[in-house]
């Protein structure tokens, strides 16, 4: 019963392959019953592929992993609020049993015009809502995952000084090396190192959420990137170190531009609007891009329902092709995952060497 | 329109989470990251030129053998040409002195023989005077006839004698 480390190595391989269809597999009969349950009440409810769209790449006060005979499952999440006159409170959003019941003075109202639940004083008064959603979970679990990487990678270039790179560090390695040779040296210029740290941390901290994007179900599924708040700080941060950055050049050619006096009015305000038009072209990019990717996705997906809907058959074997079309949406996510982080990390790049330019 | 207005909690929970992990990252990652990425290509450039440099160095080396040798070569040459010489000028000076010896030692070897010859010679002559006195005496007592006709006769003997001597030292 001697085997060489080659076969053992194949029989884990076909191991593991075996256990992922098998997965799979069950995946499917887990799902089934759930089709059987939601045709069974369709004559009451059709199947609606812009809700179901819509309410997944929105926020959510809970994590759904999947629907067992019209049952959601799902993670709750943290409630954290702040009152001015009721003070801190901090619930899972269990309490709420899906929007059905209040708790402590809040409640979960479901808007049709947002396709999501939103959190509310029962009495209407304001609040401060610091919430951990879905979207903040992930953040914040993500973060976490990232920093593991990296402290591990650091880790392995302490333990192995000067040596040749090994394992995880290995495959982390060439992906460092291109922000910092392929984004930030000819961007920036001179002075990337002082922006390579922001740089890298942007660069990866998109990747990875957008990476855990294309997951579907739980350590991902969340449509981080591409919400706008998170575009949103992403872009501020470039705004504000690209304006803390700018150097007399930077400002001098802002605000005493080398045109005649006449041309001032004009060209000053473009300028200024320049400055915040940069970001928010940024902000927009990465958002609408990894949500259109979110939405096609689930697009292809919506089909087989759509047509399932009409005879099963037909739903069967759209299914089919609704799959093929699913899997090359997704290799094509992985590259578009890649180009965003890279499309946002260079443009950072060029405005931080636009500020720090020195007259020439 | 909310999809495209950014929430309080979303914006509040990012700021803190990509700060956080701006600056944590920031210093216990990518510093030391980057530090020996930086250090690793410098050491790599090092060896690189120490490389080329040893390469240089190798080659300057190999020349500088080259020249030595070749100079070591020439040494050998002029030392072997002048021991060559000097060998000559032994030997000639050798066979110099020996001829130079030889011709003293035949010299001496003639005077000597010349010497031991006179000496023969006058040994031989005073002998022979003797004889002839000898033979005088007997040929007085004998025949004494004629005084004229010995005195020719004993000339005649002596005359041969001389001749003799000389045809054997020739």
């Amino acid at each position: 019963m001697s085997k060489t480390p080659i076969n053992k190595g194949l029989t884990e391989i076909s191991v593991l392959k075996y256990s992922f269809s098998l997965i799979f597999f069950l995946l499917f009969f887990l799902i089934s019953p759930s089709l059987k349950a939601e045709s069974e009440p369709a004559h009451k409810e059709k199947f609606q592929p812009g809700k179901m769209i819509m309410s997944h790449v929105k926020d959510a006060y809970d994590w759904h992993i999947m629907d067992i005979n019209g049952k959601a499952i799902s993670i709750p999440l943290p409630v954290i609020v702040y009152h001015p006159e009721r003070g801190f409170d901090m619930f899972l959003s269990s309490k709420f049993h899906h929007g059905h019941e209040p708790y402590k003075g809040y409640h979960l109202v479901y808007k049709e015009n947002q396709f999501r639940y939103v959190l509310e004083s029962v009495d209407g008064s304001s609040f401060y809502n610091f919430s951990l959603t879905k979207n903040n979970t992930s953040i914040v679990m993500v973060s976490i995952i990232i920093m593991l990487i990296f402290f591990s990678v650091a880790k392995a270039y302490k333990r192995r000084e000067g040596m040749a790179p090994k394992g995880f560090q290995s495959l982390i390695e060439p992906i460092i090396l291109f922000v910092r040779d392929e984004i930030a040296k000819p961007s920036v210029g001179k002075k990337y190192e002082t922006f390579l740290p922001f740089l890298l941390t942007i660069f990866f901290f998109i990747w990875i959420n957008n990476l855990f994007g294309i997951i579907p179900f739980f350590p991902g599924g969340a449509n981080v990137t591409g919400n706008i708040s998170i575009t949103f700080v992403l872009a501020l941060f470039t705004l504000v170190i690209t304006i803390f950055s700018g150097n007399k050049v930077y400002w001098k050619h802002i605000l005493l531009p080398d045109v005649p006096i006449w041309m001032y009015p004009i060209l000053i305000p473009i300028e200024i609007m320049g400055i915040f038009l940069k970001p928010f072209v940024l902000m927009l990019r990465l958002f609408a891009n990894i949500l259109a990717e979110h939405i096609i996705a689930l697009g292809f997906f919506s089909l087989i329902f759509i047509f399932g809907e009409t005879s099963k058959a037909v739903g069967m074997s759209v299914g089919v092709f609704s799959v093929l079309f699913t899997v090359f949406m997704g290799l094509l996510s992985i590259l578009v995952t890649f180009i965003q982080a890279y499309v946002f990390t260079l443009l950072s790049a060029l405005y931080f060497g636009m500020a720090t330019e020195e007259h020439h | 329109m909310d999809l495209v207005t950014p929430e309080f909690s979303l914006v509040i929970w990012m700021t803190i989470s990509f700060g956080a992990l701006v600056f944590i990252l920031g210093k216990f990652a990518w510093k030391p990251i980057l530090k020996s990425l930086k250090d690793r290509e410098e050491s790599i450039e090092s060896a690189l030129k120490s490389a080329e440099e040893a390469k240089l160095q190798m080659a300057q080396m190999k020349s500088d053998n080259e020249a030595l040798l070749q100079e070591a070569r020439k040494e050998r040459e002029i030392i072997l040409k002048e021991a060559k010489q000097m060998k000559e000028q032994i030997i000639a000076e050798a066979k110099k002195s020996a001829e130079t010896e030889g011709a003293k030692l035949i010299e001496r070897a003639n005077q000597e023989i010349a010497k031991s010859k006179n000496v023969a010679i006058e040994e031989l002559k005073s002998q022979i005077a003797g004889f002839s006195i000898e033979l005088a005496e007997k040929l007085i007592n004998k025949e004494l006839a004629s005084n004229e006709e010995q005195k020719r006769l004993i000339e005649n003997h002596i005359k041969d004698l001389e001749i003799k001597q000389t045809a054997t030292q020739n």
